[in-house]
């Protein structure tokens, strides 16, 4: 669309917009002079350019600046987020490992150089550290002067004001008959009642007000290193386990009970909180009909626990976002599944397992599955040591026989149905590899068979046996119990990652909602004799807002000091009296007339 | 099915109908807007290249009003304040806006406004069947939450148009954007009905979700300003340089309002919003430790919630540094923006985490 090839000579000629602009930037700058500084406690724009001279502390001096210079904290800022997309896109081993595993398995080529840039752990890699270790040290480079210049600015009192105030931003004037000493008395006394600091300077007051904002700035970067330290503090010392309850089962809170366990570098065994609980009962309904079907309507763990080792036993529920919190370690319900009971004869008739055993759910309607293992005291028909495994498949709710389906159509126990098929023979666990509780590992394991050779297998209700082949004994399904499963978990300093953040936002609201402003007044006596009043204001940026406040004050001190009638009071309009008498409805003491 | 499933059914329908109504209605308006600007472009008036190299200084005229004794009202016109732009800004008037100050154009405009603000109503109901069938609040898949999204962004619009802020500028784009959003919503996303796992059963649901959405509603009127500042900001400079733009952005951009007012509008806006988008994820960071046990754990939501927040804090920084303002700073602002709507819909349908139950 452009066609520079036209320009005429003269338009080349033109300085660039952007010089002009900035040319006029520093001129408005010169003109204001200290009346616009401090206006906040931004640090000064140091360019790069300015080297330092040799030596390590002229070096170390310039690095420090450059540091805590805005230019410097705004690439920090932007290498953090940069910094934070990898882990959101590649798997992290502090999110889920098995993840990584699997990514790791399907990506071979880039595993090596993921590894190199600690891409599976960004953010506790050392450049991802390295950023945020930096912003920090900025940011506290930058708070301890800023707060040192706020000091000193809520010490100090407004500058006075600048030669020509018609170069501000916002300008009024008027003549009036009133003495300029009790005009600018006047002012003061105004500027103090709307809560502005203000004090006469020479021929002019100078009030400012909103101080607020900066407090409100400072503030909000405090309470981002408290909440850094806060957060940084609880992932060294954070503890993180789970554990599965059957009903009627309880915990007690040292290591060697949970199921997995996560700490944090810095953790300390012997600081786990001593508690114990105890699962009373798990209650869960669930939405009958609606396109919500299905939906937990309750979901509760009933529990008994006991703070400290000697505790009295107190009775509690933990929902689903609705922790247990003792000795500030927080219980939090995590899931929750089927154990069916059952118990195995053996050989002899003689009942050698009963037990409620934990099946994992594979799907929102609890379909579950797992395994049964029966390790010691089984002996078979001819009195032989033996081992049984089952692999076992449960349905709350069962489709019905025929449906061809074995999927549970309902998470509530309303049909439950238990599918057995049984294995004899060894079940390794004593060949040291650790084994998962829920599956069973058949390689040194003989089927059952049923009376047509095929693999026993039986659909059970609750009451009813399978016998297994050749006088091997039976398995009977004895009834449904049902397990929560909790991840405990201990994170210390929380509560000042918390504060932190409310703080945060406290301030923030004071740094962006608070406009810092000054106000000039000024009053001289004219050539003729009239006191000529000038009112200015500057504000942080520019704002609507401060034009109307000027002539909002404008009109208030414009009651103490009546525009004085005159022609060349206002060239453009015509001076009605009308509307002087009617602000002059109160003369000032001073008033001439 | 009993009753009460054949009610929701029901609801559900009349939401999906009064959806596609809406989508009519706003289709009307985007067509009432194209001729606002068709119309407003036959205009010359007071949209001169001239003009907007005028180097005089804009005075404004507030008006006090002062109470007489009398107990009538005297408009007192003195004192008078006169403004002055920071030094370093053009001062440029705005442009007349879309209507260019043509008659037809402005009653094709105030059409267009008045078919919005229908089409707002029947998608607000529509949103609010939805709700209702489903008897939660109306964001708990991908298809919930772009209908609620598009529903603010319009009550935000809406809203400042009240407060006659000047925004009837971004019409167009707005229309264009929520049928945008709104056809995408019906054709891809759509999900008929869906159930929330039990960690989505927290008044924090409301909360942070809600005001999750407020932010991107807003956030999304600043990136529109903030575009147009881009757009119109090279058209007065190629002018301030002695260029001449193209007859077709010439015709635009003439009547889009200043590159200052722009700018200062979207900083407005985004500002503003800032504490609100600090609160959402802070919200977000409790109700995860309520529900997982942990309250931030680098989840890929909470990582380009953090990404987003970031890049809004280096906007506003870039705006506090002397170098960066402008069009620097308005890059970062359309870049913070972008990772927004990345965490809503890039997230969503490209990563899985711990928020994957939001379906697409
Ligand atoms: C974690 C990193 C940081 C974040 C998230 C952050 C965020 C913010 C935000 C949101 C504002 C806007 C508030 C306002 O405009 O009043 C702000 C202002 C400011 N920040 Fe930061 N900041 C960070 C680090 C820093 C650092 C390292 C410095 C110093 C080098 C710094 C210096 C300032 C200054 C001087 C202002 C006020 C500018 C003004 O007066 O308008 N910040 N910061």
């Amino acid at each position: 669309m452009s066609n520079t090839k036209s320009n005429p000579p003269q338009e080349r000629e033109r300085p660039d917009e952007r010089e002009v602009r900035a040319e006029q930037d520093r001129e408005t700058a010169r003109e204001l002079g200290a009346a616009g500084s401090q206006l906040s406690t931004a640090p000064r724009e140091e360019t790069l350019a300015n080297l330092p001279a040799m030596g390590i502390v002229g070096w170390v001096r310039w690095f420090w600046r450059q540091l805590t210079s805005m230019r410097v904290a705004l690439i920090l800022l932007f290498l953090l987020s940069l910094g934070a997309i990898p882990g959101s896109l590649i798997p992290q081993n502090s999110v889920d490992e098995l993840k990584v595993q699997t990514f790791k398995g399907l990506h071979t080529t880039v595993t090596p150089i993921y590894e190199k840039l600690q891409f599976f752990d960004v953010y506790s890699s050392v450049w991802f550290s390295a950023i945020y270790i930096l912003l920090f040290i900025s940011l506290i480079g930058c708070i301890v002067p800023r707060t040192g210049t706020f000091i000193g600015q809520l010490r100090s009192r407004a500058p006075g004001a600048p030669k020509r105030l018609t170069r501000l931003p916002a300008y009024t004037t008027w003549r009036t008959e009133a003495e300029p000493e009790d005009v600018r008395e006047a002012a003061r006394v105004m500027m103090r009642k709307r809560r502005y600091r203000a004090h006469v300077d020479g021929d002019a007051v100078a009030a400012e007000k909103g101080y607020l904002r900066e407090a409100g700035n400072l503030m909000f970067h405090i309470a981002l290193i408290v909440m850094l330290v806060a957060f940084a503090w609880g992932q060294l010392f954070k503890s993180e386990g789970a554990k599965l309850i059957v009903e009627g089962d309880g915990f007690s809170n040292t290591i060697t009970q949970y199921d997995d366990f996560k700490s944090g570098s810095l953790f300390d065994q012997d600081s786990l909180a001593p508690f114990s609980f105890t699962l009373d009962n798990f209650v869960g309904t669930y939405e009958r009909s609606g396109p919500q079907i299905g939906t937990p309507r309750t979901y509760e763990a009933h529990v008994t626990y006991a703070d400290g080792a000697y505790g009295k036993p107190k009775k509690t529920v933990i929902k689903v976002n609705d922790p247990l919190v003792v000795d500030g370690t927080k219980v939090y319900l995590n899931a929750h599944g089927y154990a069916p009971v059952v118990s195995v004869k053996d050989g002899r008739g003689k009942e050698v397992y009963k037990a409620a055993v934990p099946l994992l759910p594979l799907d929102n309607n609890v379909t579950s599955s797992g395994a049964i293992k029966v390790l010691d005291g089984y002996r078979d028909k001819g009195g032989k040591k033996d081992q049984l495994g089952f692999q076992a498949f449960f349905v709350p709710t069962f489709a019905g026989n025929g449906k061809g389906t074995m999927f549970s159509q309902f998470p509530a126990a309303d049909m439950p149905v238990l599918a057995l098929n049984g294995f004899h023979g060894s079940i390794g666990v004593n060949s040291g590899i650790a084994q998962n509780v829920y599956q069973l590992n058949t390689s040194k394991m003989k089927e059952f068979k049923d009376s047509k050779g095929k693999q026993l297998k039986q659909r059970l209700l609750v009451g009813e046996t399978m016998k297994l082949p050749d006088g091997a004994g039976s398995i009977k399904f004895e009834g449904i119990q049902e397990w929560a499963s909790f991840q405990i978990s201990e994170q210390p300093a929380s509560g000042w990652a918390l504060t932190g953040a409310i703080g945060a936002i406290a301030g923030l609201a004071g740094s962006l909602f608070i406009q810092r402003r000054r106000i000039w007044v000024r009053a001289v006596r004219g050539e003729d004799g009239v006191t000529v009043v000038e009112m200015a204001g500057l504000g942080r940026s520019e704002s609507a807002k401060l034009p109307e406040e000027l002539a909002d004050l404008a009109v208030t001190l414009n009651a103490a000091a009546p525009t004085a009638p005159g022609p060349d009071n206002d060239p453009d309009t015509d001076p009605d009296p009308d509307v002087v008498d009617a602000s002059s409805a109160e003369p000032f003491e001073g008033a001439e007339k | 099915m009993n009753l009460a499933a054949a009610t929701n059914e029901n609801l559900a329908h009349t939401s999906n109908v009064l959806i596609y109504s809406s989508m009519a209605v706003y289709t009307l308006a985007f067509f009432a807007h194209i001729a606002e600007w068709v119309f407003g472009s036959r205009s010359k008036v007071g949209r001169t290249a001239a003009a907007l190299t005028s180097e005089e200084a804009a005075a404004a005229t507030v008006k006090v009003e002062v109470a007489q004794k009398s107990g009538s009202t005297a408009v007192l016109d003195r004192p008078k304040i006169v403004t002055r732009s920071a030094a370093g800004s053009r001062d440029v008037p705005d442009g007349p806006g879309a209507a260019g100050g043509t008659f037809k154009g402005d009653l094709y405009g105030r059409i267009a406004v008045s078919l919005t603000a229908l089409a707002f109503l029947v998608q607000a109901g529509g949103v609010l069947a939805r709700a209702m069938s489903v008897r939660r609040a109306p964001w708990g898949n991908m298809y919930e939450f772009s209908i609620t999204f598009s529903v603010v962004v319009v009550a935000a619009y809406l809203v400042l148009l009240a407060l006659k802020k000047n925004v009837r500028w971004m019409g167009l784009l707005l229309v264009t954007a929520v049928l945008l959003d709104l056809g995408i919503a019906t054709t891809l996303l759509y999900t008929s009905s869906d159930q929330l796992v039990p960690a989505l059963h927290s008044y924090w649901l409301w909360i942070h979700v809600s005001t999750a959405i407020i932010c991107g509603a807003v956030f999304f009127i600043g990136g529109a300003g903030t575009l147009m500042y881009l757009f119109r900001d090279s058209y007065e400079s190629k002018i301030a340089n002695g260029g001449r733009p193209g007859a077709f952005a010439e015709s635009v951009l003439s009547r889009l309002p200043a590159a200052s007012s722009l700018d200062k509008f979207s900083y407005r806006i985004n500002a503003a919003v800032f504490p609100l988008w600090t609160f959402t994820i802070i919200a977000g960071a409790i109700w995860a430790g309520d529900a997982w046990g942990r309250y931030w754990g680098w989840d890929p939501k909470e990582v380009w919630s953090f990404i987003t927040w970031v890049a809004y804090a280096c906007y506003l920084h870039a705006r506090a540094t002397a170098g960066w303002k402008g069009r620097k700073a308005a890059y970062l602002a359309l870049i913070a923006f972008g990772c927004w709507i990345f965490n809503y819909y890039g997230v969503n349908i490209f990563v899985t985490g711990k928020h994957s139950y939001a379906g697409v």
